[in-house]
């Protein structure tokens, strides 16, 4: 636990307050250029996106569908869900996604995130519909609002920036554990044993990849 | 290394939809009341929408779109479900559970402080409400697990410092704390904990057996 690091350019958001960095280093001009080459795709789903909101527009929203359904199916069955469960989980994803159009705010967060945050809701509440007597349609109140209040949002807007592009340039060895982090929900021997690692390599190297993108966030201890 | 429990730790784990349902809620709850800790999850989520982007895709069953159609056929303008009067008190990710306010719960009376148990979530999970009463303190204790604690009213201090609402307090099997009341009103709190505390203080030692804080 340390308390005595100042803000320095290497971690330019230490600390429990999220702070804007003052300078603008190689990384960040960097990093807007990248931005700038990510938009059309993103700018391009914020704008079907729009489209199914206003208009109920079909075509926008299969195109969503034709990108981000596979990924959702990857993201379900992966988690463990079977072909049949990955595949109707999918299609109550996209529902809400078709109902929830309007909601979207792409100040607020990108279509991937806002996307990613449904079909996590749908997985918990499917779980949970699964083990406890609520009735087919109970929804659960599972809305966490991926959208930070007032003044986060151009700080959140800047993190989740540098974390897309974080988790792009990490290596490919922990970019995989991190997915298998996130997305397996296996237990760390698990992992070890299908990667053919000793499970302290593991824990120590996804340690090594959370840690990176900690410090991207500011480091929450004190 | 540090292996301590860190709220971030947390806060990745709930993005990723890995908790427990009892540890969801202190979550869900601690996120409700805290707009900071809000911002921070919003880039853990982010982080899963950059590896959705990541992930190998897997191809969907023939004929998933125009099912999918169909489904659309069905769906009318979303229905506003008529929310019943809640007390506002009740942050939302309590209010399944508590849904006719904090009042109407079957407090039971345990001295300095009261509880009420909370029916959720897999088998070795404790999930309560506490009312510890202005000023006061329950015995000093240490856990076997994790506790972790969300202040919803009021505030209290122990060896960590002081909390008010909102705050979520990670105790830890090493934390010994002995946790008061402020003492300008009663200190409302949702806690968890994945093992049965032991009480450590000369009467508290006494009282475990009776006495499970």
């Amino acid at each position: 636990m340390t308390t005595t690091a100042p803000l320095c350019e290497a971690a330019p958001s230490a600390g429990l307050v999220i702070r804007r960095p003052r300078r603008l280093t190689a990384a960040m001009v960097e990093e807007r250029d990248d931005r700038s080459r990510q938009e059309p795709a993103e700018r391009a789903r914020v704008r079907d996106l729009a489209l199914v909101a206003r208009t109920r527009d079909r075509d926008a929203f299969r195109r969503l569908f034709e990108h981000y359904g596979p990924r959702v199916k990857a993201y379900l069955r992966r988690l463990g869900a079977d072909e049949d469960a990955a595949e109707d989980l999918t299609q109550e994803v996209f529902v809400s996604i078709w109902r929830r159009a309007a909601q979207f705010d792409p100040a607020k967060a990108s279509v991937s995130t806002w996307v990613y945050t449904i079909a996590r809701n749908k997985r918990i509440d499917s779980l949970r519909r699964d083990r406890t007597v609520l009735g087919e349609g109970d929804e659960l109140d599972l809305e966490v609002d991926p959208a930070p209040c007032g003044d986060a949002v151009a700080e959140f807007n800047q993190m989740s920036a540098r974390i897309m592009r974080a988790v792009e340039t990490l290596p490919e060895e922990q970019k995989r554990l991190l997915k298998i982090f996130y997305f397996d929900e296996k237990p760390h021997s698990t992992i070890a044993a299908e990667l053919g690692l000793p499970l302290g390599t593991v824990k120590s190297r996804l340690r090594l990849a959370i840690g990176k993108l900690r410090a991207l966030l500011g480091d929450d201890r004190e | 290394m540090n292996t301590e429990l860190t709220r971030d730790d947390l806060l990745f784990e709930h993005a990723a939809g890995h908790l427990p349902e009892p540890i969801a809620l202190v979550v869900d709850t601690h996120l409700a009341l805290s707009a900071e800790a809000r911002a921070r999850f919003a880039a853990c989520l982010a982080l899963g929408g950059a590896l959705l982007e990541e992930v190998e895709p897997e191809p969907l069953a023939a004929g998933a779109w125009q099912r999918l159609e169909r489904k659309l056929e069905r769906e009318r303008a979303l229905p506003r479900r008529e929310s019943e009067p809640v007390d506002p008190r009740v942050p939302r990710p309590l209010r399944r559970l508590v849904p006719r306010g904090f009042d109407a719960l079957p407090w039971r009376n345990l001295g300095p402080a009261q509880e009420v148990v909370l029916p959720i979530g897999p088998p070795g999970y404790r999930t309560r409400l506490l009312r510890l009463k202005a000023g006061k303190s329950v015995p000093r204790h240490t856990h076997e697990g994790h506790e972790l604690t969300v202040v919803i009213e009021g505030g209290f201090t122990d060896v960590q410092g002081h909390h008010v609402r909102g705050d979520l307090v990670i105790a830890d099997p090493s934390v010994e704390h002995r946790p008061i009341a402020d003492p300008d009103g009663d200190c409302l709190c949702l806690a968890v904990t994945d093992a049965p505390l032991r009480l450590t203080g000369p009467i508290g030692r006494l009282l475990n057996p009776l006495l499970r804080i």
